[in-house]
Parts: structure tokens; C-alpha cells; sequence
């Protein structure tokens, strides 16, 4: 077996230094009763040809992006990766390297992670940023732990437009934590209400957390919305989904966050069914012995040389055990790599460049879509790449009929959240070209 | 200017490379460069300022460089040379299971087929995937004989957190919630900050003299109010607890659950299963058994397997199989919720699929026979050089110390570091906490008798400059591109982001 180098002699030798008879000898550490009688239950092994087909064979009865007309987005946004990022990410001595205790031999992880930490910083307008968490709805959640920690203040407020996977990670996370957690619902234009925001706001508010381009595509008013609750004493969480609206909207920071939790698959990771993808968080440097995760700085080795190492791990959990920050042990530090690539391939122009691209294209699909018979608009709001349209039918029965076309034509999104009955939200990337953006505009038109 | 036998000494048998400076991305390129590849857009470019409001759109261009493809590729592959990885080097790195990734897993989770699905698509769209997720979710329950398998946790730690979350809810369901966990002292840091996530006390027994945990220790602290005992099997120590059965009645009496951290499964894969030795719930770290690589810290996956009583609250959605078709079950009552977004690292669930699809029953029993041999041998050939604390047959690890070596003045650092100017990563170190100056070493199986000769070698050299020469080792590492860096200056004057010099006003 390939992968398993010693030969019979040679495991003969061994056994003879060790003074056993056999591996097998060795296991007598185990009480015979906890020791397996049979062998396991599994399919037999396959040499790697057999492998690779069986395994082509089966990815086949999926139908991907690439073969359909895909208009989902709704958390995980279909992008163009460069092929040099696949060269990077598939490197032996990224690919294969360990977490980066030991600094000495670990300068290439630990110098591309604190390139990431620099780029995630200044697209989020914060003043650090870390590749610690697993994606984006774990960050929030770990996120509004950190609020709690700083606030020492029992209640979250949640916009009930924050996607429906992150609102239930955050709730999971917030089992056995005593708080309250108050969802804040939305207006007409898909932002959230101000009046409802506003009855919530009092000194037990730990923070409002606002994910903007929110779950409805609409982009919201954080400004207003952090003034009103650091007025209140709370902190604002922002966070984010679609990572490439960073392209041209306004930072967080800049519309003044203290926490920023966002999914960055969207920079050089693929779609990957839902993962892995990685949570970038940020936030200013006061609350930095509150961030959970890995954390990297500069200083410089015994002859003054530049050089990188983890810092501020009294907050780990490897150090502190139960009093840690988070139990997070890993980082997402190769997929962090990918989107160091792509960042650094994109550049502040291109990636202002893809923004545009996808922000117009969801406006030609929308006014495309919004002229057909009986389509409505659900929110009036401004918003980036995706939208929702309001149908006087269930769309789940359009979309079979589109997916015989070779068309995925967005997700029915009834159950998200209350007021949503028969909505689609439908996503455009720059990915979709014109004609199948055409093709789903006819398509959807032969269909109403 | 070092002489040159003098410098050969220093370096040992390390030889330096073509290894490069490099400055960090930002200090290269120039204004106005690209690397990308953009097509001219097909629908006219709209100005995002006709619907929205000027002060939500960005003002400043953000901190990333202008550079030409060849640049960030010459760039990240200098950085990645000055990485040690499996693919350069033998890790004998305790606990960590550092076993060579096999090339066919990449090839094969870089197929279209995985990596250019939606989470959102439609079931009828996805049946491949799910047919992975399930068998693997089946592979998983037979090689750790639970019952039901869940792939969602995003790595280790977050599998612990998910099954203290079910204990805690399954208990919560019959009247009462519990308010401690006990965890040996051998424990890693994840298992009681994963407790406390949960709202547990942390009870902490001492492990025996033997390095194992004893029935005794236990039961003293064994009460109602106790919800579960945490164990890691085999123990940190590289030791079987050989008491595990009878601990799990002990807990299992007065009501509480047996978790086990499933960081060690290398070991006994194939051989013992936790879940016939009473075991409730444990977690798989794919990364480490199943060959999913590590990426210089993540992503990881931390599957979770339970057994029937806890199957209720494992995270939604589940994969079932329904009159041969696959589906989505989010219809469970008892559910803890969800604890990431969508399904689990999908991409690593291909890669441990593929692995043991390659392995076999056979296979796989294989990897512990041999992971442990593998050890013992490491052990075997070590214990005159250097302090073995505990000195019997032990699994996939052994501890050593630097006992021997404190009377020239050197410790367990040191080692370590002069271990790199030999071409190896170092064990890891000071890990577990009952071994002051521990060097916890796990070859793994993948390693050949001949890589285990020459890092057995160089350990005896290592002991002998100790002895002979400890200030090359007090001094080391003194092959790779930096030397010792300062972490209290890291730590004190904390620079985590690149600040370009201010440019001169014109």
C-alpha cells in the first residue's frame, strides 16, 4: 500500500528492537474485551485509476454552476477565481504546513496571513482583522460573544433581515449564555424598522447586530443605525455575506462599526457546496485581547531581521483553557491564502471593477424581470447583487419549470423570515452573461 | 566572517537553498500595474450613485497593491519556501498527526463536479453529493461504532462544542441540564474552553502515576450535578486508558455521558472503537486520521458521532435517503440548531471520503498497526538519550523530556529549535502540561524506517552537543531564513497590519 512505506522485513526489525513479537503485540494495551473481534464494515479499497473514475462518476450526477444558468445567491455568490489562485492554494508548502507555533520555519504562512490581515483591515475600515474564524456565520456569533464580554450588557438585538443560517448559528452559540436576544424586524424598503430599533434601545443593549447588503440584497443605513445604538451604549456588529460588495460600498468601519463579521469566500474561494469558507473578522484595537482566534504580528529575530510570529495567545484557548476568548484551535489561514491571491491579483481597481460589474448586471436582470407581467419589486431599497421580486404565485413551481431550461433561477424564500410569501431572491454576478441573463428574462416571460 | 568548519558545524547536516527576501506585497508593483483579467463588460456600467446614497459608497480606495500576475506568483512562491511542510519534511509533531496528504485527494476535491456547487441548489441538482455526505456519514458511524454521524462542525473544536451542546440539551430534556464537566489534566486546552462555551464548570482530576486516568479519581469526583467526563483515548501521554470501560459505568451510573475527543482515532482506527468502550459522543478531526491537510492551521472538520439517545439533537440539516433518493431533514425537533453556515467543509468531507475509499477495512487497520509500531519504535530507540517519563508500550505518540539535558543548561526550546538546523519540524513541546519540558513525538504511519533512523540520529547528535557544545543548541535554530523572533516585542508593540510609509507632500 502506497501510503504506507514499511516493508515485512523492516517491520520485522522494528518489532525486534522494540522486543514484540508483532504489531499486533503492541495493542495488548487495550483490554481484549474494547478490542475490535471482526474487521470494519466498509466498501472495498480501490487502486487511485478506479478511484479517480468512481469518484468523477459520482460528481457527475451533480449539476453545477458551470453546466446550469445558476442565479443563486443568498450566502455563497458564484465569482471568477483566477487560475494563479489554484497555483498558490495548491502549493505543498502552503497545503501541507502546519498551524505556525513554530515561527522560524512557518515565514510563509505567517508573512501571507498578516498580508490578509492588512487587506481585510482596510476593505473593512477597522483597525486589525484576523483569518480565525470558520465563515461567516460562526464569526457573527462569535462576534456577539465578544459584545457580551465587553459590555457586560444581557441583550442582542438581531436584524431579522441577517441571513437565516447566521441568526440560528448565533442563537446556537447563545444557548447556555445567559442573554436576551430580540429580533428587530424590517420596513418597506427591506431596512430595518427604525421604530422597532428604537423601542429596543436601552443601557441593557450589548449591540445591534446588522448584516448590510442584508439577507434581502437591500443595503442598509449603518451610519444611522451605529449612531443610534452607541448613543444607547452598544456596540455595532456589522456583518456580511457577499464580501465583493466591499468593492464599492463604504466600509463598515467608516459607517461606524466596533465589530465587523463577514463570509470572504467570495475573494478566491470556491463555492465548494457551502464550505470551506472563511469568517474574516475585524474590529479596533481597544477590544483586541477580546478577539477570539489566531492573531499575527511583525517584529524581528535575534540579528534584527523582519519576521512574523502569533501574538496575544494568553486569549487561547491552548493557554487559557476554560477562560479562553473562543475555543477555536484552527484558523482558515489556506483559504485566507486564496483570497491574499485574489486580493492582490484584483487590485483596488479591479476589484471596484467586478463590484460595477456585478451591480449592474443585477440591475439589467432586475428591470429586465420587474417588466414582465404580475413581478413586483418586495423592497424598495438600494442594493448590490442580489434582490428580492414578489410574485402573485408560489415561485417554487417557476423555478422547476426554469430548472428544465438549464436555468437556477433564484431561491424561494418563504421561510426566511415572516413577509416573504411567494419571493424569490435572485442573484446576478459577473459571472452571468448577457445572454443568460436574456434567457432568463424570456424564460420567466414564457412562463407568467 | 565565521570560519567555514565552524559554520558547517552550526548548521549541522542542514544546507541552505536559493531562499529569497522578500518584502510583503504591498512594498512591490506600482501604480497602475494589474493582475487580472477582466472581460469588457456586456451590459452598460451603471453609476451606483442613481440609487445609492453617496455616503454609503466607498470614499477611499482600500489598502491592496497593484501588481502584474508573475508578481504575486514569484511573491507567494517565495513565501511558501520559506514554509517546512509534510511534503518537505517529517513532523514529528505530537498529537497533531502530521501523515502525508495524499495527491489523489487534491485531484479529486478540485473536480467540477464539488467545487462549482451551489449550496442553494435544488436536492435533484445535488444527489451526488449528498450520496458522499451520506456514505461518509455511515463510514464514519461503522469505524467509530456509534450510531448517527453528523459532518457539520467546521473543525475539532467545533465538534466538541456541538456534542457538549447535545449533552447538555438531552439532559436539559430529562429535567436537568447539569452544571459540570470533568476533564483530566492531559486534556487539550479545546475541551474545557469548548465546556465553558457551553455553560459547564471545569472539574480537572489528576491523571494516575501510571499516566492513566483511574476509576478512583473519578468517582471521587463523580456527582449529580456532573454532566459528563471529557477523555481523550488514547491520552495525550500516547497512552491507552485502559480503565475507560469501567469509568463510563462509574459516570453512566449517576447519570452523566462519556464524550471523547477523537483527536487521537490514528491510533486505534480499525482496531477499538470508542463507541464499544461507552463512549456517547465523540468527534472525528478529518485533518488528522483522514489525511485532509492541514493549510498551515485550517480549514479543518470536526464531524461528531453519537449514539442513539443523542441522535434527537445532532445539527440540522441532516442527509437521509428517502425511497433511494437523497434529501435534506431539517424537520428535528430536538435539534441543537446549526453551528455554521450550510452543511460542513464539504471540500474536506471529499478528501476523507477518497482516503477511505483508497484504505479499505484493511487499509486502514493498517495505518494504527503501523502508526503505533512506528512510535514505539521512536521510543524505543530514544529512552537511553533522553528522559521517557512513562515507560511502556504506548500508542501513536511518546513523551519525552528534557530532564537529562537541564543539567548542561538546555531545554525542551532548545531542542526544538536545533531540530530545525537537522531538517525536521519539531515535536511539540510543553504539551501535555503534566510533563514539564514535554516533547511529544508522533511519527505517524506514513513515515519509512529510514526517515525515523535519520531523526533518531539526529536526536542522539542533539544530545550529545547537549552535553558537548550547548551553546550551538542554546543558540539554535541557525539554518532557516530568521533566527529566534521576539515575541514579547510582538506582544508589546503589537503591529498586525502593514502601514506604507506617508508619502511627502508635493
Amino acid at each position: 500500500m502506497r501510503y504506507l512505506p514499511q516493508t515485512n522485513d523492516e517491520i520485522q526489525k522494528m518489532c525486534e528492537t522494540i522486543g514484540v513479537k508483532s504489531p499486533e503485540a503492541l495493542f495488548d494495551v487495550i483490554p481484549a474485551a474494547l478490542r475490535m473481534k471482526g474487521g470494519l464494515d466498509l466498501p472495498k479499497p480501490l487502486a487511485e485509476a478506479d478511484l479517480i473514475r468512481h469518484l468523477k462518476d459520482l460528481g457527475r450526477t451533480n449539476d453545477t454552476t458551470d453546466s446550469l444558468s445558476s442565479f443563486l445567491g443568498g450566502g455563497a455568490y458564484h465569482h471568477y477565481i483566477p487560475v494563479a489562485v489554484s497555483a498558490i492554494t495548491s502549493r505543498g508548502e502552503f497545503q501541507t504546513a502546519y498551524t505556525p507555533y513554530q515561527p522560524e520555519i512557518s515565514q510563509g504562512t505567517l508573512q501571507a496571513i498578516f498580508e490578509f490581515q492588512t487587506m481585510i483591515a482596510s476593505l473593512t475600515g477597522m483597525d486589525l482583522a484576523n483569518a480565525g474564524n470558520y465563515d461567516g456565520a460562526s464569526a457573527l456569533a462569535e462576534a456577539v460573544l465578544m459584545a457580551l464580554r465587553i459590555t457586560k450588557r444581557p441583550k442582542v438585538l438581531l436584524a431579522a433581515s441577517i441571513h437565516p443560517d447566521y441568526r440560528r448559528v448565533v442563537k446556537t452559540y447563545l444557548t447556555n449564555i445567559e442573554c436576551e436576544i430580540v429580533e428587530i424586524p424590517f420596513d418597506e424598503s427591506g431596512r430595518l424598522q427604525m421604530q422597532a430599533l428604537e423601542t429596543q434601545l436601552d443601557d441593557c443593549v450589548a449591540a445591534l447586530c446588522v448584516q448590510s447588503p442584508n439577507s434581502f440584497g437591500v443595503i442598509e443605513t449603518a451610519n444611522v443605525l451605529s449612531a443610534k445604538v452607541h448613543a444607547a451604549g452598544g456596540l455595532m456588529l456589522s456583518c456580511f455575506t457577499e464580501a465583493m460588495s466591499l468593492g464599492f460600498l463604504q466600509s463598515p468601519g467608516a459607517l461606524g462599526a466596533d465589530i465587523v463579521a463577514g463570509e470572504g469566500a467570495s475573494f478566491g474561494n470556491f463555492l465548494n457546496f457551502g464550505g470551506p469558507y472563511l469568517g474574516l473578522f475585524a474590529t479596533s484595537k481597544q477590544y483586541v485581547r477580546q478577539m477570539p482566534g489566531r492573531l499575527v504580528g511583525e517584529t524581528v529575530d535575534a540579528e534584527g531581521k523582519r519576521g512574523f510570529v502569533l501574538v496575544l495567545s494568553t486569549r487561547e484557548q491552548h493557554i487559557r483553557r476554560e477562560k479562553a476568548t473562543s475555543n477555536i484551535c484552527t484558523n482558515q489561514a489556506l483559504c485566507a491564502l486564496g483570497t491574499t491571491t485574489f486580493l492582490s491579483l484584483m487590485g483596488p481597481k479591479g476589484l471596484d471593477r467586478i463590484a460595477q460589474v456585478n451591480y449592474s448586471n443585477a440591475v439589467y436582470l432586475r428591470d429586465g424581470l420587474l417588466g414582465l407581467k404580475s413581478v413586483q419589486r418586495r423592497f424598495s431599497g438600494p442594493h448590490f447583487n442580489e434582490f428580492i421580486l414578489k410574485f402573485k404565485q408560489d415561485p417554487r413551481d417557476l423555478l422547476v419549470s426554469l430548472r428544465a431550461r438549464g436555468i437556477l433561477g433564484g431561491i424561494a424564500v418563504q421561510d426566511w423570515t415572516q413577509g416573504l410569501e411567494n419571493c424569490l431572491l435572485v442573484c446576478a454576478t459577473e459571472m452571468n452573461t448577457k445572454a443568460q441573463m436574456d434567457e432568463y428574462i424570456q424564460a420567466m416571460k414564457e412562463l407568467l | 566572517m565565521s570560519n567555514k568548519p565552524q559554520l558547517e558545524k552550526r548548521q549541522g547536516p542542514g544546507k541552505r537553498g536559493m531562499i529569497f527576501a522578500e518584502p510583503t506585497i504591498f512594498e512591490r508593483g506600482a501604480p497602475g500595474r494589474t493582475g487580472h483579467s477582466l472581460p469588457e463588460p456586456e451590459v452598460p456600467l451603471i453609476d451606483p450613485k442613481n440609487e445609492i446614497d453617496a455616503t454609503l459608497l466607498r470614499q477611499d480606495a482600500a489598502l491592496l497593491p497593484e501588481v502584474s500576475e508573475l508578481d504575486v506568483v514569484r511573491h507567494f512562491t517565495r513565501l511558501s519556501q520559506w514554509n517546512y511542510s509534510i511534503d518537505t519534511g517529517f513532523y514529528p509533531l505530537g498529537s497533531c498527526t502530521m501523515k502525508y496528504n495524499p495527491k489523489v485527494n487534491e485531484e479529486v476535491a478540485r473536480m467540477n463536479g464539488w467545487v462549482k456547487l451551489h449550496p442553494q441548489q435544488p436536492v435533484e441538482t445535488i444527489q451526488g453529493a449528498l450520496e458522499l455526505m451520506f456514505q461518509l456519514q455511515g463510514f464514519l458511524a461503522t469505524i467509530s461504532g456509534m450510531d448517527a454521524v453528523s459532518l457539520q462542525p467546521a473543525a475539532g473544536a467545533q465538534g466538541e462544542f456541538t456534542g457538549l451542546l447535545m449533552i447538555r440539551a438531552y439532559l436539559a430534556e430529562q429535567g436537568n441540564a447539569r452544571t459540570k464537566v470533568i476533564i483530566p489534566d492531559t486534556a487539550h486546552g479545546t475541551n474545557p474552553a469548548s465546556s465553558a462555551a457551553c455553560g459547564y464548570e471545569v472539574v480537572t482530576i489528576k491523571s494516575g502515576p501510571e499516566g492513566f486516568i483511574t476509576p478512583e479519581a473519578v468517582r471521587a469526583v463523580m456527582d449529580d450535578d456532573v454532566a459528563a467526563i471529557m477523555l481523550t483515548n488514547p491520552n495525550t501521554l500516547g497512552l491507552f486508558e485502559r480503565h475507560i470501560g469501567e469509568i463510563a459505568e462509574i459516570v453512566h451510573s449517576r447519570g452523566g455521558l462519556v464524550y471523547c475527543d477523537g483527536a487521537n482515532q490514528n491510533a486505534i482506527v480499525g482496531m477499538a472503537r470508542l463507541g464499544d468502550m461507552g463512549v456517547d459522543v465523540q468527534h472525528f478531526n478529518l485533518h488528522k486520521t483522514f489525511t485532509t491537510p492541514h493549510g498551515g492551521g485550517g480549514p479543518g472538520s470536526g464531524p461528531v458521532a453519537v449514539k442513539k439517545i443523542l441522535e434527537p439533537y445532532l445539527p440540522v440539516p441532516m442527509v437521509v435517503k428517502r425511497d433511494g433518493r437523497y434529501d435534506w431533514d431539517s424537520d428535528r425537533p430536538h435539534t441543537v440548531g446549526k453551528v455554521k453556515g450550510f452543511y460542513g467543509n464539504f471540500g474536506m468531507l471529499v478528501r476523507a471520503y477518497t482516503y477511505i475509499r483508497e484504505m479499505g477495512a484493511e487499509g486502514l487497520r493498517q495505518v494504527a498497526l503501523r502508526a503505533v509500531l512506528n512510535a514505539n519504535y521512536v521510543r524505543k530507540s530514544l529512552q537511553e538519550d533522553f528522559y521517557l517519563p512513562h515507560d511502556k508500550t504506548c500508542m501513536h505518540e511518546c513523551v519525552f523530556s528534557d530532564k537529562y539535558q537541564q543539567a548542561f543548561g538546555v531545554k525542551t526550546i532548545d531542542i526544538a529549535k536545533r531540530l530545525m538546523d537537522y531538517g525536521y519540524h519539531p515535536p511539540t513541546i510543553y504539551f501535555p502540561l503534566v510533563i514539564p519540558g514535554a516533547l511529544m513525538i508522533e511519527p505517524t504511519e506514513t513515515e519509512s524506517l529510514q526517515t525515523l533512523d535519520r531523526f533518531i540520529r539526529s536526536m542522539k547528535e542533539i544530545a550529545r552537543e547537549c552535553k558537548e557544545d550547548p551553546e550551538i543548541v542554546q543558540a539554535a535554530p541557525h539554518i532557516p531564513k530568521v533566527r529566534r523572533l521576539d515575541e514579547v516585542k510582538a506582544a508589546k508593540e503589537p503591529k498586525f497590519v502593514f502601514v506604507p510609509t506617508a508619502k511627502k507632500a508635493p
